[in-house]
């Protein structure tokens, strides 16, 4: 951008510009009130975390508290559970799901011949649109011990059947294999594309010096993904306390709950349940500061290791 | 891509192909699976295990789970909601993308900022609520619609999508003595129905599965939308608390049962999807290059 010449820097022009967009304006208003009155409010509301916050008496009515309800997250044990909980899944997300919409982008890109790759694309993509309700539905009909096909299947080839749904054992297992069905299509989405955009003439030429298509993929597709893959691994990061409130709810039940709990589905049940508002917003608010200190300084690692970054 | 022909390549390409032909089929199968067995009667679904195209075709489940209006009740709120949310947030996400779009407007970074914040940290889930409440929107099905109107990302994405278009277009209308909401809406949005399709789609799928919103603001269960009823009906019935369904005394409903609900809460989706298919992988593309 140019510097701009001193005379628009005038108040007077200033404000004729801002006249002449004033249409401009009236179109912002509803988004802005949208964000302020959804987005904003609840952050203000954040506030009642250091108070002891009575519904009948109001943010300005409730007492202030100080720090009680951080101190209390600390010393309950129940907190420590859900946080090892969370963590878990979130390790899982890592370790087990991350990588897999890369593979499958590569493998996809290996692929001769349009018309597969288009068919399989679109096959893969559809889960992706179906709710956390209906993915946790399909899969109970699935794995039912009352006539489900896998049980079914377990008990012809002689095995003995198992009760997925209240087995706590089964609770890891099947929240990561529901993840990887429903999102590792649709996430080969920005691999494909970023593949789209590499140069042809790499693989020519390693293909002068004798590379097979294995090397290829090891030594240019690879490679030149690898800031994508960065990019998204940071926001992974960020979201490490947030796995998402719906599908963990789905498959929280009475007898899982030693591993099934998590911060989003505690905050739910002690914050709505249970009336205690304060303690479960400063619950939140934790989540969301790890959230944004996670986010900031993976980032910030990210420029110093030399890569792009995500802002 | 790559055309050669040897013979290491050639058997990179069929194991390739035959592993990525099975996770095809591990995607699709359970769908056709819950999606034949609704077609079917619960006798042939006990005999057959797994069906994909039953041999006897029966609609008994449809003509039971259409029995009685509950259904009927959340069909109508869910694509009432579906169809009113989505035409109002593609409305005022477009007003506020064309405004952000535009690099004359003074201030435009400051609320770009304010929006993108958004992403970054949140108020969460009670505090949201009690905003939600205060508004009175509690039972109402603004309540599913007002809270997440807006959706940031894709605000981002159309913006994107809107600074695109050659600035001499919006000039020559404007001497042609258009204003703003006119260059809006007679030249940008109908140059723009490849990403409106595209953020459309994302906003009415995301209407239909509304689930998050209803559970928090409708305490009143004649309101659910059909995705809350699908989980009384198929989560609480399969798993062991049964003191949560609907009706306690009743025994857990029938597979095929199950089934053709989950169709009726997934088909909308199934059909909408290959009309709009194209689309969204360009748009998904174009918002996440750029974003």
């Amino acid at each position: 951008m140019q510097p701009e010449p001193e005379i628009y820097k005038s108040s007077s022009v200033l404000k004729k510009r801002l006249w002449r967009n004033k249409l401009l304006y009236v179109m912002l208003i509803p988004g802005v009130l949208y964000f302020i009155i959804f987005k904003y409010l609840p952050m203000y509301g954040l506030i009642i975390s250091f108070q002891d916050y009575k519904p009948y008496k109001g943010i300005m009515g409730s007492d202030w508290v100080g720090m009680k309800h951080f101190s209390r997250l600390f010393t309950e044990p129940d907190f420590l559970n859900i946080l090892v909980n969370t963590l878990v899944l979130f390790g899982m997300n890592i370790l087990i799901y991350f990588p897999i919409p890369i593979i499958l982008a590569l493998m996809l890109n290996e692929l001769q011949g349009t018309f597969f790759k288009r068919t399989f694309q679109s096959l893969f993509y559809i889960p992706h649109f179906l709710s956390w309700v209906i993915v946790v539905s399909i899969s109970f009909v699935m794995v039912t011990m009352d006539g489900g096909i896998i049980n079914e299947l377990l008990s012809y080839f002689g095995f003995k059947q198992i009760n997925f749904l209240l087995d706590p054992g089964w609770f890891r297992p099947m929240y990561i294999i529901q993840v990887i069905w429903r999102e590792a299509g649709w996430g080969t989405i920005i691999y494909l594309a970023s593949i789209a955009a590499i140069d042809p003439g790499l693989y020519e030429a390693s293909r002068m010096d004798g590379a097979g298509r294995i090397r290829q993929v090891w030594h240019i597709t690879l490679p030149a993904i690898r800031g994508v893959i960065i990019t998204l691994f940071i926001l992974k990061i960020g979201s490490v306390l947030d796995l998402g409130f719906e599908h963990v709810y789905l498959l929280l039940n009475s007898m899982n709950r030693e591993v099934a709990e998590i911060i989003d589905t505690y905050v739910y049940t002690a914050g709505l349940r249970q009336g205690q508002f304060s303690y479960s917003t400063a619950i939140g608010f934790f989540k969301s500061i790890v959230g944004l200190i996670m986010v900031m300084s993976v980032n910030k690692l990210s420029k110093k290791m030399g890569e792009e970054g995500v802002y | 891509m790559v055309h050669d022909k040897t013979i290491s390549s050639r058997i990179f390409s069929a194991i390739n192909f035959t592993l990525l032909a099975l996770i095809a089929l591990i995607t699709i199968l359970p769908i056709m699976h819950v999606v034949a067995g609704s077609f079917t009667t619960t006798a042939e679904l006990a005999a057959n295990k797994f069906v994909l195209i039953p041999k006897v075709w029966s609609l008994e489940a449809y003509k039971y789970i259409f029995s009685t209006n509950t259904i009927f009740k959340a069909m109508g709120v869910s694509i009432g909601v579906t169809v009113i949310g989505t035409f109002f947030s593609l409305l005022i996400t477009s007003l506020m993308a064309y405004a952000l779009a535009r690099r004359d407007l003074d201030g435009r970074k400051m609320v770009n900022f304010m929006v993108v914040f958004t992403m970054l940290f949140h108020g969460g889930m009670i505090p949201t609520f009690l905003v939600v409440k205060e508004l009175g929107l509690i039972d109402t099905y603004a309540s599913l619609i007002l809270p997440s109107a807006i959706s940031a990302f894709n605000m981002i994405i159309l913006k994107t999508f809107f600074q695109n278009i050659p600035d001499g277009l919006e000039e020559s209308a404007k001497i042609d003595g258009c204003n703003d909401f006119g260059i809006l809406f007679r030249i940008v949005l109908p140059l723009s129905l490849p990403a409106l399709a595209t953020i459309g789609l994302f906003y009415a799928v995301t209407y239909w599965n509304t689930y998050m919103n209803a559970i928090l603001y409708l305490d009143d269960s004649t309101k659910w939308p059909i995705q809350v009823l699908l989980r009384q009906i198929v989560v609480l019935a399969s798993g062991m608390d049964h003191s949560a369904t609907l009706d306690a005394a009743a025994p857990p409903p029938d597979q095929t049962i199950k089934m053709a609900v989950i169709v009726v809460a997934t088909l909308p989706i199934l059909c909408v999807y290959p009309f709009l298919q194209k689309h969204f992988a360009k748009g998904a593309m174009l918002g996440s290059m750029k974003g």
